[in-house]
């Protein structure tokens, strides 16, 4: 049986979602998307839609391609904010999911959890099918679920920063406190072992933009952490061994006099 | 040899001298009531080629030399003092990366610093030095193209003229009319760009200086009388009249992380317009009849218009054929 994943009741087989920022060019996008195999982009809409006629050009670019839109509110400073975006993210792509980012902190582009949890609710309540990019808390985890959120997207480090993992000991324990919830790593991953990692820890797919976009061969890359997320899934699926602070030879040594 | 030239921008002035110089009969047609008031108008003027290649294809690099060896050579005011890439301390690590994808650099301290920027040299521990680089003023450089293709070629200028290619005189017709060609161009799409001239004699520049930050990269051109060039926003949109409140915040708070004096500066303008480019941004020539469109410079008009232009006249007068471009 294929090892697919399900958001909203919608089952795809990339673990690798992609965000479709900073590229050099639409047409090494399109490299990129193809390498990856993503089944979901991430588009924002907050700076393409600022003028009438807006960005129309790019967005039906992103249509040709095929795969799924997941419109995000990146940029967003205010539950209001966002929800206002959601909206016209919904007319433009024609769908019902978003990924909310609710930004408390221009600086750090720390998600503003308060925020986020009220325009979730407000969001769902609309019928729209929440994907909330969050800390590792744990609490605020359980309020966005409690208020209809299906899926979370904690952190892997601040966005942009490449740094990976930056709590891993978080992520395991929201690994283990959510067993039945898809969860994303979303942000902070720069390297392929970033992602492969997560994928090790049990999440269910990551989210990325920085890493691929500003490699010097994004497509490369893009297929790079495409088979670092297989890898890291696989390894998960297989169960690692247990590390141990002792050798342990893997073949019997004794009496053997040629080892 | 009889050609019309459909748009008075960068391209269509520099198609119209390359042709001119090979002794073509030029008619110049625009829209507009006055040459060079699209994108062209609002463009920083930077001979950057090697630090586009950050990010551009290396046929941008070709075009690129090609298009510098232009301008000097046939205008002397080109500016020869490089350009400078710094970056907020805590972003240092954008400067690496972008050395890392760049070349004809050097790594500079405190003391070249003071020496080159001297206004600078206390904000910025190090930088990168692009001493080949150059830049011009485009409006000056456009008004000077226009003197010279009417002055010593005898070039007929047509403003404030609506002329569709297909209607053009001629026996051939460049048509360099940048985002206003989707009508026969529909893989053409726009990027907005908005743009700053601030004007203070509190701080001095000499030379461009990019300032690198993870989201906000923006550049400050000197120009003259104290005025400065401060841009450019990159949105996918065709939309070239709003100048949000947005790009206003970022372009000012990057001038002032440069130099805060910059907090202090008059604004004397704020220009917005559409940079028309393909899906991969890079220019092409393409053919239809006796038609020549030539477009999608994107961000690098002035680097890539003269070598385009030489292009289109190698095809005009030789039966040239350019596979790098006909695409």
């Amino acid at each position: 049986m294929a090892d697919t994943v399900a958001f909203y009741g919608v089952e795809v087989a990339s673990r690798l979602m992609l965000g479709t920022a900073q590229y050099p060019s639409p047409a090494i996008l399109t490299d990129a998307i193809k390498r990856s195999g993503s089944d979901i982009l991430t588009v924002s809409l907050r700076r393409e839609s600022t003028g009438g006629s807006g960005g129309h050009d790019f967005w039906s670019m992103i249509g040709r391609l095929g795969v799924r839109v997941l419109p995000n509110t990146a940029g967003c400073h205010s539950a209001k904010e966002a929800i206002v975006t959601a909206e016209m993210a919904r007319d433009v792509f024609d769908t019902d999911w978003i990924k909310l980012e609710v930004i408390g902190h221009a600086d750090t582009l720390q998600p503003d959890v308060f925020g986020l949890v009220d325009a979730a609710r407000e969001l769902v309540g609309q019928g729209f099918k929440v994907f909330p990019y969050t800390t590792d808390d744990l609490v605020v985890a359980e309020k966005l679920l409690a208020v209809g959120c299906e899926v979370l997207m904690p952190w892997g480090a601040p966005i942009g920063s490449g740094k990976g993992l930056n709590n891993r000991f978080g992520l395991k324990a929201m690994r283990a406190h959510f067993p039945g919830v898809p969860l994303v790593v979303d942000a902070g991953l720069g390297v392929p072992s970033h992602a492969a990692d997560a994928m090790e820890l049990g999440y269910d797919a990551v989210l990325l933009n920085t890493a691929v976009a500003k490699a010097g061969d994004p497509a490369g890359m893009a297929e790079a952490f495409a088979l670092a997320v297989k890898a890291g899934r696989l390894a998960y699926l297989s169960g690692a061994m247990e590390a141990r602070d002792m050798a342990v030879p893997s073949t019997p040594v004794f009496g053997q006099p040629f080892v | 040899m009889k050609i019309a030239v459909i748009g008075a921008g960068v391209m269509g002035l520099t198609a119209a001298h390359v042709c001119a110089l090979r002794g073509a009969e030029v008619h110049l047609y625009e829209r507009r009531p006055q040459i060079g008031r699209g994108c062209s108008w609002y463009a920083g003027g930077m001979l950057a080629l090697w630090c586009e290649m950050e990010s551009a294809e290396p046929l941008i690099g070709e075009l690129g030399l090609e298009s510098i060896a232009y301008w000097r050579m046939h205008f002397p005011h080109v500016v020869e003092k490089g350009s400078l890439v710094v970056a907020p301390p805590r972003d240092v690590s954008e400067l690496k990366r972008f050395a890392h994808r760049t070349s004809h650099y050097e790594w500079i301290a405190r003391e070249k610093m003071a020496e080159l920027e001297p206004d600078l040299a206390s904000r910025f521990e190090t930088a990168l030095y692009f001493g080949e680089e150059a830049h011009l003023d485009p409006r000056e450089t456009l008004d000077l193209l226009r003197a010279k293709l009417v002055i010593d070629y005898g070039a007929i200028f047509h403003t404030d003229t609506l002329l569709s290619p297909e209607n053009a005189e001629g026996d051939f017709v460049l048509d360099c009319r940048g985002y206003e060609a989707r009508d026969v161009l529909p893989d053409l799409r726009g990027v907005k760009g908005e743009m700053l001239i601030l004007r203070t004699t509190e701080v001095t520049l000499s030379r461009p200086v990019r300032l690198l930050h993870p989201r906000i990269p923006v550049y400050i051109v000197p120009r003259a009388d104290h005025h400065f060039m401060v841009g450019a926003t990159m949105i996918e949109s065709g939309d070239r009249t709003r100048f949000s409140a947005r790009s206003m915040v970022e372009l000012l708070n990057a001038a002032y992380a440069v130099h805060p004096a910059f907090g202090e500066a008059e604004i004397v303008e704020m220009g917005t317009d559409v940079r028309p480019a393909f899906a991969d941004n890079l220019p092409r020539i393409r053919r239809d009849g006796r038609i020549l469109r030539l477009n999608g410079l994107y961000r690098h008009g002035y680097l890539g218009a003269p070598a385009l232009a030489r292009r289109a006249a190698d095809i005009v007068f030789d039966g040239a054929v350019f596979p790098e471009v006909e695409r």
